[in-house]
Parts: C-alpha cells; sequence; structure tokens
C-alpha cells in the first residue's frame, strides 16, 4: 500500500514535465525506488501493539558469560508435552549430553547439563509456578563429556529424516518462550512449507539473551537455519530483527548466506509473537485455532537454530543456553550462557545479588513472564531470562474500574474486544466468551498493558479460557 | 543458598505497565479545557472561574460522599468527577445562580452516574444530562445570555431586572431563525459572542482538542466524522437563503458544537470503543445535531442528540466488531491482507 502512496505522492511533483530537466526527472524516479526498496519490509505490519519501554540497554553491551553451578535442578518437564521419565537414580555418575530423562509422544529427551551425581530424583520447584519432577545434580566442576558425542565434519549425506532425529535426541525445543518440541515442528511442515522465519526480534523488554547471540555466535544461527533449509527446502527464509538491535543486524548480515534475506523490523511488542510476525513477514494470517503450517510459514527462534547446528555438527545436546540476568532490582545486570537447571538463587548472586529488595521475579520479560514465589527453581529450555523488579516497579491498582476507554482494543494484536471478553467474564457467560473468540487470545498482554484502569485482563482471560475448556470437556464427558 | 527472598509477588503477566492511568487522562482532560475557562474569564469575568470552582466542588463532594454512603471505595482520586463539574459549569450561563449549580451536580453525580455504577457504568454523559435537566428552568437558562465583555465579579448573581440589560441574542437564536449572527465569523471563533459560559470559544476548545489528540487521550475519529457530518449537512443545505458556506461556518462555530464534539461526545464511558462504531456514531450525533436544529423547538440540538446516542452505543459497538484475526485469509490465498 505504501509503494502506491509514494508514486502517488511523486509524481504530481513532475506535473509539469516540459519545464523539468531530463537528469532532475531521473534523480526523482532514482528517489521514488530506493524509497520503494527501503520501504518494502515495512509495507506488512500487524494491527495494535504497545510500545513498552526496553529496558535493554541494561545488559546489551555484557557479552555471554559461561556460568557453572554447584548444583543443577533439571525439570523433566521442559516444554508443552508430556513430561520426560527419569533414567537416571540417585548416586548415578553422570557426564555432559548424557540422556538422563526420554518419554514418548510429544515429548523430546533431557540431557544431564554438567557431570556429577545424581544426588536427587524428586519433586522440585519449577518455573511454571507448581512443583514437578526433577533430577538434582552436584556438578564435579569438571564438565566431563559423554563418550557418546561426537562432532561431525559435513552433513551432505544426511538426509532431513536423519537430520530430523538428531534434533529430536538432542532435546530442542523452542527456546523463545512457548517451547514447542522443534523436530514436531519440522516434521508436521514438511512439504508444506514454502517460508521459513527466523525469530530475532526478542521484542519483550529488557531480555538480550538473543541480541548478545545474534552479535557473538551469528556464524552457528546461520549455520542452524542452513540445516533447517535443508530439511524443509523453503522458497523464501527471512530472519526478522526489530530495528533496534543495529549491532546484531549488522553481525547477521555478514554471517548470512546470500539466500537468506534480514529484515529489520519495527520495534513495537509483540513483534516476535509467531503469529504477528508471520503477518509482518509474509502478510498471511494464521487462521484461528491454527498452526503456521496452514499458510506455508515455520518460525523457529534464532536461539533454536544454534541450538540446532550444535546438535548437527558438534553433537551436543541442548544442555545450555543464554540467560539474562537483568531488572532494576539487580545489581550487576548481565547475561550468561548457563547450564539447563542452573538455580535462581546462584543466577542472582552471579549477577552481584540484589541492589534493592526484590518486589517480583519473573522467569521471562515483563510482558510474559510467569511471576515466581521462590529462587528454588532451575532454569529450563525457553527460559531466555530471570527479570527481578524492585519495588518502582510495582503498579497495582487496588480497585480497577473499567472506563471503556477502548485502549485495550486498540492495541489487541489478535483482534480481540478485551473490554467485552472481560465483562462476559466476570458474568460467567460462556457463549459471548465463545463468540468474542478468546480462544485466539495469545495472552500477549498488550491490553493489560495500555489498561489505564489496571485491569487483570490477561489473568481474567486464562481464567476464562479454562472455564470454556472445562466447560466443553464436560460436554463431551455428556 | 545465599539469595533467598521472601515477600515476592506472584501476579499474571503482564507485569509491566504503560504509565497511562485513569487519573493521569482525566487531568489531561481538565488541562485541555483550561483554554476555554480563561477565554471564559476574559469574556465574562471572575464569575466564570468562581462558578466552574463551586461545581467542580460540588461534584467531587457529591462523588465522595455517595462513595462512602454507600461503603464503596472512594473513586474521588480518579479525577473523574472534577472533569464532569468543569463541563456542567460549562454548558451553563455565567449568571446562574450558584445553588442551581450544586442541584446540577447533585444530578448528575448521583442520579446519573453513581446510581449506575460509577466510573464507566453510566448510560448517558452525565454533563450533559444534567443540562437537560437544568432546561426544566428555562428561565434560568435560555434567555439569559450576557454580553461577551460583561466583566461579572466573582460573587454576585446579577438579578433579573440587571440581567435584562446585560443579555443579548445568542449567534444560535440567529440561526434558529435562519438568519446569519450579526457577529463576524472571527468573533465566533474567538468566542466573543453570548453564550455558554464555556461554549463560546472554538478557537480555545480546538486548543483542547489538539491537546487531547497529541496526547492520545482521543482520537479523531468522533470528533471529525461528527463535525465533518454537521458541515457536510449545512453545506448542502443552507436554510434562508444563505451562502452555503457562511452558513456552515456559522452553525460550526456556534451553540455547543465544539465542546460537544470534543469533550462530550468523545467521553469514554458514552461513546463505542470500536473504531468504525465510533465514526458511525459521529456521523449519528451529525445528523441528529442539524436534525435538532433545522426542525427542533428548542434551537440547541448538541445536547439531545449525543444523550440520544449515548443511549445506542451498544448497536454501534456491535456495527464495528473488528475483524476476527485469521479469516480474511480464506479468501485470498497467500495474499497481502487488507
Ligand atoms: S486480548 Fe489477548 S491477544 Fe489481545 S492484547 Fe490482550 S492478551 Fe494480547
Ligand atoms: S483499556 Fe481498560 S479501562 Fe479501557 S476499556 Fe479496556 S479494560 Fe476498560
Amino acid at each position: 500500500m505504501y509503494r502506491h502512496f509514494v508514486i502517488f505522492l511523486k509524481i504530481p511533483e513532475n506535473s509539469t514535465l516540459q519545464t523539468v530537466d531530463f537528469s532532475k526527472l531521473l534523480c526523482y524516479i532514482k528517489i521514488v525506488i530506493i524509497r520503494i526498496e527501503v520501504m518494502q519490509p515495512m509495507a506488512l505490519s500487524f494491527f495494535g501493539g504497545v510500545h513498552p519501554k526496553g529496558y535493554k540497554e541494561l545488559s546489551c553491551e555484557v557479552p555471554i558469560l559461561p556460568f557453572c553451578p554447584k548444583t543443577v535442578s533439571i525439570a523433566m518437564s521442559q516444554h508443552i508435552g508430556r513430561p520426560c521419565t527419569p533414567l537416571v537414580k540417585i548416586g548415578d555418575r553422570v557426564s555432559v549430553g548424557q540422556k538422563i530423562g526420554d518419554g514418548e509422544g510429544l515429548c523430546v529427551p533431557v540431557h544431564a547439563s554438567v557431570s556429577g551425581t545424581v544426588i536427587a530424583v524428586e519433586l522440585r520447584p519449577t518455573p511454571s509456578g507448581t512443583d514437578g519432577m526433577c533430577v538434582v545434580i552436584e556438578s564435579d566442576g569438571r564438565d566431563t563429556l559423554c563418550p557418546d558425542i561426537h562432532k561431525r565434519e559435513s552433513i551432505a549425506e544426511l538426509t532431513g529424516e536423519e537430520l530430523t532425529a538428531i534434533i529430536r535426541e538432542a532435546g530442542i525445543t523452542g527456546m523463545g518462550g512457548a517451547g514447542f518440541p522443534t523436530n514436531v515442528k519440522i516434521s508436521s511442515g514438511l512439504g508444506k512449507v514454502d517460508t521459513v522465519i527466523v525469530n530475532g526480534a526478542e521484542c519483550e523488554p529488557y531480555i538480550t539473551s538473543d541480541d548478545r547471540l545474534m552479535r557473538e555466535a551469528p556464524e552457528k544461527i546461520a549455520g542452524g537455519i542452513r540445516i533447517i533449509q535443508k530439511i524443509l527446502q523453503p522458497e523464501r527464509t527471512a530472519v526478522g530483527i526489530e530495528k533496534n538491535k543495529a549491532k546484531a543486524i549488522a553481525a547477521m548480515q555478514a554471517a548470512l548466506p546470500g539466500d537468506v534475506e534480514l529484515l529489520p523490523l519495527r520495534v513495537r511488542y509483540p513483534q516476535g509473537a509467531e503469529k504477528q510476525l508471520i503477518q509482518t513477514v509474509t502478510g498471511r494470517c494464521v487462521p484461528p485455532g491454527g498452526l503456521p503450517a496452514a499458510v506455508g510459514c515455520a518460525v523457529f527462534n534464532v536461539a533454536t537454530c544454534a541450538a540446532i547446528y550444535d546438535a548437527v555438527y558438534e553433537g551436543m545436546p541442548l544442555v545450555r543456553r543464554a540467560v539474562t540476568v537483568t531488572g532494576r532490582a539487580i545489581a550487576r545486570p548481565s547475561n550468561f550462557s548457563v547450564p539447563i537447571g542452573t538455580l535462581y538463587s546462584d543466577l542472582i548472586e552471579a549477577a552481584g545479588g540484589f541492589s534493592s529488595e526484590p518486589y517480583k521475579i519473573l522467569c521471562g520479560g515483563p510482558m510474559m513472564g510467569i511471576a515466581q514465589h521462590t529462587l528454588a527453581c532451575g532454569t529450563i529450555k525457553g527460559n531466555n531470562a530471570l527479570t527481578c523488579f524492585s519495588q518502582a516497579d510495582n503498579h497495582e491498582v487496588e480497585v480497577p474500574h473499567c472506563i471503556r476507554c477502548g485502549k485495550c482494543l486498540d492495541v489487541c494484536p489478535m483482534h480481540l474486544m478485551p473490554l467485552q471478553l472481560q465483562r462476559a467474564r466476570q458474568k460467567g457467560d460462556l457463549a459471548a466468551l465463545e463468540k468474542g473468540n478468546v480462544m485466539d487470545c495469545i495472552e500477549c498482554g498488550s491490553c493489560a498493558y495500555n489498561c489505564p484502569a489496571g485491569i487483570h485482563l490477561v489473568q481474567s482471560f486464562r481464567t476464562a479460557k479454562k472455564m470454556l475448556r472445562d466447560a466443553k470437556a464436560k460436554e463431551a464427558v455428556k | 543458598m545465599k539469595y533467598e527472598a521472601t515477600n515476592l509477588t506472584v501476579s499474571s503477566s503482564p507485569h509491566a505497565h504503560s504509565k497511562n492511568s485513569t487519573a493521569v487522562i482525566m487531568r489531561d482532560v481538565c488541562i485541555a479545557l483550561l483554554p476555554a475557562l480563561i477565554a471564559a474569564i476574559r469574556f465574562f469575568g471572575w464569575r466564570a472561574l468562581t462558578l466552574t470552582m463551586l461545581s467542580v466542588a460540588g461534584c467531587v463532594f457529591f462523588e465522595w460522599g455517595f462513595r462512602k454512603l454507600m461503603k464503596k471505595d472512594c473513586t474521588v482520586g480518579d479525577w473523574s468527577a472534577v472533569v464532569t463539574g468543569m463541563l456542567i459549569a460549562f454548558v451553563c450561563p455565567v449568571t446562574l445562580p450558584f445553588w442551581t449549580i450544586l442541584v446540577a451536580d447533585l444530578f448528575a453525580i448521583v442520579l446519573v452516574k453513581q446510581l449506575f455504577g460509577g466510573i464507566g457504568m453510566n448510560i448517558v454523559n452525565p454533563a450533559l444530562a444534567a443540562r437537560a435537566f437544568l432546561f426544566s428552568w428555562p428561565s434560568l437558562m435560555s434567555g439569559s445570555w450576557v454580553r461577551p465583555g460583561t466583566a461579572i465579579s466573582a460573587f454576585s448573581t446579577p438579578s433579573a431586572q440587571v440581567l435584562d440589560g446585560l443579555t443579548s441574542a445568542t449567534p444560535m437564536a440567529a440561526l434558529a431563525e435562519n438568519t446569519l449572527s450579526a457577529e463576524s465569523l472571527l468573533d465566533l471563533f474567538l468566542g466573543n459572542i453570548g453564550g455558554s459560559l464555556g461554549e463560546v470559544s472554538a478557537a480555545a476548545l480546538l486548543l483542547g482538542g489538539i491537546y487531547l489528540l497529541l496526547r492520545r487521550v482521543i482520537s479523531v475519529r468522533i470528533p471529525l466524522a461528527y463535525l465533518g457530518t454537521v458541515a457536510v449537512l449545512t453545506v448542502l443545505f443552507p436554510l434562508g437563503g444563505n451562502d452555503c458556506l457562511d452558513w456552515m461556518l456559522c452553525q460550526l462555530l456556534s451553540g455547543g458544537l465544539m465542546l460537544g464534539a470534543i469533550f462530550m461526545a468523545t467521553d469514554y464511558t458514552t461513546s463505542p470503543v470500536t473504531h468504525g462504531g465510533q465514526i458511525a456514531y459521529g456521523i449519528g450525533c451529525g445528523v441528529l445535531t442539524v436534525l435538532f436544529r433545522y426542525f427542533g423547538s428548542y434551537v440547541e440540538g448538541v445536547t439531545y442528540a449525543i444523550l440520544i446516542m449515548n443511549c445506542c452505543i451498544g448497536f454501534f459497538d456491535k456495527l464495528g466488531v473488528p475483524k476476527r484475526f485469521g479469516l480474511v485469509r480464506q479468501k485470498k490465498k497467500g495474499g497481502a491482507d487488507e
């Protein structure tokens, strides 16, 4: 649309063609063409969204430092789907990369992230807020590699199926948040996907782990993208990075192969949400309840791509990831490469401890992160940050009253009407909730962020979704 | 474990919040109303200020008192009562007896707003309802529009005889007789005319409107649709053989149209939230205003036009329900939507 607009704007300027000398006209045409080229990635966009303050400057210049904890508590449930069954027992010696849990169905294995001794296999707190089965390993500090780990020089002779199997065995899940098993995503997209999108948007405030990864290891990400291309054979591959990460864009530009587009994206939350990213890059809208493959797309996080590279070339399963420890309650906001299962208390200590009394501690960023009640949890595969808020970040309103301002509706990227849904939920009106498409809500939090009255809209919709699901289940039983 | 945190707050995401709050928005509306208040003081003397202050105090007091009486949480801190107080004063003649405005405040806050559940729940705009209510004393409301430039001192209420000497016909009254007002368009624009306290200066109101737009308190949809509709209808159907442009500008600049379009019709609680609905609502307000002005027995159509439209926002909201995400594509496979 913008393209037409520019041409429309420019032509009248040359309406007195006889009086304009030809070189000037050429100049104008060139300007128009340059504009079109510059603006092309911007031509598509998504509706709504908000601009929360980024606070990325707290940690974006701190390199990713390796961190070696004394104990790790590795949850058997790392992603949506089935939890793994532990394969080790108390007293077993394990080495880095050794499989310690596996399962059937929608489930990928979990590996030991440090070498040492298993000291407990029991229920422990997990970042989701509930207790879950965890394998607790005391590190011997040597990080001995599992003997099964072998490097690969070339992948030319591997087939797509073999590569997908390697990715499964390496326990790779989406590392941007939701954590869907990557091998399932790949196999469900086989033959349907014509566009592979690599997500480096990192639109959540505070978090800088993907930014640092793109700056420090762009060639790994590029290698991972090659592997995905080899399996899925897409017509188009695009990497989307928000424009505020200029250094990451430059580093990726240098490392990416020529057939991969790099799209600088507008800085707007939730630019990195799967459906919104697809809409921005391709203009396609994932149908309600559908998967990206339904519109021929597959989205992979940059950290996932790097993990795929490690798994295929280094033979290394997913045992470490970059985590940003940040927030205004943290003394030295930093980025660490930490073994999966590192305890939050250790991470906070490594980042210099608290600079002020913590008010909230979030697994993830402030928009979609999960508030923690204890620091005894270990990190999981989709855990990109630990954000610690101080009292200064407290925005609670005691008794919120909706003023019908419509500001929630103005920003909902899923075209919902949050205030109507909220009223329906309060009344317990299931039919209205269903009609209002509450199930489409991606829980991005834009509405609640923008609501001047401070209403807990997202919480309300989570409850509403559960109410609907329960009602459906009941009906099915009948 | 070295770091053990107790006292952590656990709540649902999102944990970040924009700086906007109801109080900030309402305060912005008050700030946007200030130019019009200054214009009123300039044209009508200090009584404009005392009347406004009294009305604000009355609204805040009634809001506080009622919530207290009903043992509900106190909502005075959200500044919405202040906005209502200012708006009520703005739609009254500057010579209104002080007790009357307190009655209007009581009516607006208790009957129109709090009995329906308080902020966000009322059906019609409290300030406009109060104005309609005051019309039940026609002697107080119409026929007592003092000439601009009659500085009335802060605490006096002119008696009926004195008033007679001060009043002048308003441009609205002239328009009702299908004649253009005697004042120049510039006077109309600046507000050097007779009329309600805060309505007269279109320039000051527009300034406030621009402030609200810049602060993103309101969007242009409702005011533009409203004013645009009135402009189009009046330019197409000028009455009394007047020049259509003059007629249109006179219509736009006189009476309560500017105040209504910028501050009353955009009231959050009583206007639609969907974008399509807002445009339709603005057009509806415009059509009704022109109908009332052309065919009604009251000279001023804005109040009733907006009040009537207030009652239909449920319908307008349905008109503009956003398209469900992802349904567009089924028609245009693979293409860009919209
Ligand atoms: S309703 Fe759901 S999808 Fe829409 S803004 Fe709110 S959280 Fe995001
Ligand atoms: S943003 Fe909040 S106050 Fe405004 S309409 Fe939505 S829920 Fe109500």
